[in-house]
């Protein structure tokens, strides 16, 4: 009987059950959306993030950079003897510089040390942060000039005789005395060769050679990103100039992860990179595993306390520092899209509420009557919120559907987000250097106090969990109760005298 | 909260006479079952129902003493607010009087509570309406089924007696009908099925012929007279129709919350 008056009254009543049904199907679809976006652009984050720090990573330490400490930029200085000369008088030169990345701050390795005494640390690893450059052009014949004038180099005259007829000078990049230079630059990560459960290439996998081996402490060896590899046209068993020295390349390593690359585009033994950067136990931030996930939160405490000049950032600390399109699509759906669900979802319940109270009142002589001849006011209840509840249930078996085509169709379009990962630092114009786009490969800092560690196209895929599914199902069910227990309540507040009513 | 009054129905006598002696033909008034003579199913004693309108106190029953015997066909007739509605209320037990006392056979229902006002409905008396009162959305059969209030009656039991009381009422092939697709008569009777299904003591009919046409009136009539003979029911007809006031064995009037009686 129950049954048979419930899907009768439904069927009777179609339109306001389809609105009803509509209302929350759509706020239903919403959820599911928003939430899986949601999580698709924690996902990418995630993967942004452990691009650069490596999977298992709950904590990082690093020092804030003081301003102006990078002083006045990389500088290349060439003797007079530096360089081959050819045959026409121009001069090849070539310099490489290992330093400190712009922004990155070093500090002592001893933190390592004090890292790993600290409870609740499950592994430790430190990195360094480097970037090489390097320069290299051609410079012309400067002696034909020279030779023909008088006055240049004396110590009283200073500078070229105006007054001489001095010969142009020759040869150089384009023979007429010009000059050409390139500057190459990549980043460099040194890291322990032995550490292989927390660091940056925890999230690569080796595509060719080998990866590091405790014995390649102090060993001129390198190991490569993919993308850079590529790009610079090397291979492993080739060289290359990393600072003043030439290092072998054992290895080319990929990002686990599709959509982005590795931190760093070379990556050397730890003690090797400090050496040819001449930052002797120099580090710039050490990788924590948490031995527990539920206390990160108290083990950043103990850091700070242990590290208290240092910076220790959590996993969620470091999803502010992702930029970008990503960042926008997080805040986006992060404040807009909650909100937006939660208006929805509300304006969804309302709209129930109010019809099945309407539908109520449009019943007072069917509940009237019914209490007449018997009915309990806990029957009544029941039917009108058996009512609500299947019309919440489809309501909701609707907007999963409708939610799960919406999240096919994302996953299908897959909107790429461009993302950038960046240590941020102290200073004036912090925030200034976040760049966009550009697979793979890291950049330096520019004016602004802030050093991109890795930069992303990451294409959005969103996924569909159970629990959001029984979420969505769960607010359709407490939609439909909630509906029914007001609309039941109403009823159950009608006199039964109202059947009577027609009486004079 | 728990209602002070949510408490079961309270016996205040103890009647020493069950046995309910019909009259030989409705229309037969017997003066002694006013006051006596078989076991009463109503005690009215003294009941007043007042209700505030509008700052104002309206009194629809004003110390009404009254008895009806059981198995007694009483017609009430009065004017348009006179306080009909009201007494069915009580006689029902739709609503409590302000004052007095209501006892249905040895039940006193002005104490009682709610659940257990509405158990009485439930178990001990049927309604029919003006208007007919069934719930559009259900068939004839479902209407008739809807009076199984507490659903502790097996679905077969309930079947069969479903059947039998529209078989009873001369519906048994429109069972699967909606009240749309049946005549004002016809719904009558189905609302009358409802009423007769679970057995009742006590049947109250409030205009059951309002809405029908002459002829459909006497069918639905004859109907009433019939099932008041067969079963023994106690029957009270509220009506403006004086044809079928006169086909009652007592007739009261009521007017300005107060009961007299008609006569025959």
């Amino acid at each position: 009987m129950f049954l048979t008056y419930l899907l009768r009254e439904l069927s009777n009543r179609r339109k306001q059950t389809v609105i009803i049904a509509a209302g929350m199907a759509l706020a239903i679809a919403l959820v599911i959306v928003v939430s899986g976006v949601a999580a698709g652009v924690k996902n990418a984050q995630s993967s942004v993030l452990e691009s650069v720090y490596g999977v298992g990573t709950d904590v990082t330490v690093t020092q804030t950079a003081e301003p102006g400490a990078d002083g006045p930029g990389q500088r290349f200085a060439f003797g007079s003897g530096d360089g081959t000369t050819a045959d026409d008088g121009s001069t090849e030169v070539a310099q490489s510089t290992l330093s400190a990345a712009r922004g990155a701050a070093t500090f002592d390795s001893s933190a390592l040390t004090t890292v790993e005494g600290v409870d609740g640390v499950a592994a430790a690893t430190a990195t360094l942060t480097l970037e090489n450059s390097r320069f290299s052009g051609t410079l012309p014949d400067f002696s034909q000039g020279a030779a023909g004038g008088a006055g240049t180099d004396d110590a009283t005259g200073g500078g070229t005789d105006a007054g001489t007829q001095a010969a142009p000078p020759t040869g150089g990049a384009d023979g007429a005395g010009g000059s050409a230079f390139d500057v190459d630059q990549f980043s460099v990560t040194g890291l322990d060769p032995a550490a292989d459960a927390v660091g940056p290439l925890t999230s690569a996998s080796l595509v060719d050679g080998r990866s590091f081996t405790a014995d390649d402490a102090g060993a001129d060896v390198v190991v490569l990103d993919q993308t850079y590899a590529t790009s610079a046209e090397l291979a492993v068993g080739d060289t290359l100039s990393v600072g003043d020295a030439d290092v072998t390349v054992i290895g080319v390593v990929a990002s686990t992860s599709s959509d982005a690359a590795t931190a760093s585009d070379v990556y050397l033994p730890l003690d090797t990179a400090q050496a040819l950067s001449g930052l002797t136990d120099q580090i710039s931030d050490v990788s924590v595993t948490a031995a527990s996930a539920s206390g990160i939160d108290a083990l950043k405490a103990d850091l700070q306390t242990a590290l208290p000049d240092a910076t220790v950032s959590t996993q969620s600390d470091l999803a502010s520092s992702v930029s970008g399109s990503l960042s926008t699509a997080s805040d986006l759906i992060g404040k807009l899209g909650t909100w937006l669900s939660v208006v929805v979802l509300a304006a969804a319940f309302l709209i129930a509420i109010l019809f099945t109270v309407s539908g109520v009142s449009r019943r007072t002589r069917e509940f009237g009557t019914l209490k007449a001849i018997g009915w309990s006011n806990a029957r009544i209840t029941r039917q009108v919120a058996g009512e609500s509840l299947i019309t919440g249930v489809v309501g909701g078996v609707a907007g999963v559907a409708v939610g799960l085509l919406g999240v096919l169709v994302v996953n299908v379009v897959a909107p790429t987000l461009s993302a950038a990962a960046a240590a941020e630092t102290a200073g004036p114009g912090a925030g200034a250097a976040a760049g966009e786009g550009g697979a793979g490969g890291a950049g330096g800092g520019g004016f602004g106090q802030q050093v991109v560690q890795a930069t992303a196209d990451v294409a959005l895929h969103v996924p569909v969990t159970p629990s959001v599914v029984l979420l969505a199902v769960g607010l359709a069910v407490a939609g439909g109760l909630l509906a029914g227990a007001v609309g039941g309540w109403r009823a159950s507040r009608l006199r039964p005298a109202e059947a009577l009513r027609s009486v004079a | 909260m728990t209602d002070a009054r949510e408490t079961s129905i309270r016996s205040t006598s103890t009647s020493t006479s069950t046995s309910t002696a019909l009259p030989a033909s409705p229309g037969e008034t017997d003066p002694t079952t006013a006051s006596g003579g078989t076991a009463p199913m109503y005690t009215l004693t003294a009941v007043t129902k007042t209700y505030q309108q509008k700052k104002r106190t309206v009194t629809a029953l004003d110390g009404v003493d009254l008895v009806i015997p059981a198995g007694q066909m009483v017609a009430v007739q009065g004017p348009t607010g006179g306080g009909k509605s009201t007494l069915l209320q009580m006689l029902g037990a739709l609503d409590r009087p302000t004052s007095g006392t209501v006892q249905l056979g040895d039940s006193e229902l002005s104490a009682a509570g709610d659940r257990a006002l509405a158990a009485v409905r439930a178990r001990e008396i049927g309604f029919v309406f003006q208007g007919f009162n069934l719930v559009p959305t259900l068939t004839a059969a479902e209407n008739v089924e809807t009076a199984f209030a507490d659903g502790s009656t097996p679905r077969a039991d309930r079947r069969a007696a479903v059947e039998a009381a529209l078989a009873s009422v001369g519906l048994a092939e429109r069972a699967d009908h909606l009240p749309s697709e049946l005549s004002g008569g016809q719904q009558q009777r189905v609302a009358i099925a409802r009423a007769l299904v679970k057995q009742p003591t006590v049947l109250l009919a409030d205009e059951p012929t309002g809405s029908l046409d002459e002829a459909t009136r006497d069918e639905i009539m004859d109907l009433l007279e019939g099932v008041w003979r067969d079963r023994g029911l106690t029957l009270v007809i509220v009506t403006h129709d004086s044809a079928v006031a006169r086909r009652a064995q007592r007739r009261l009037r009521i007017a300005g919350g107060t009961v007299a009686e008609l006569g025959s």
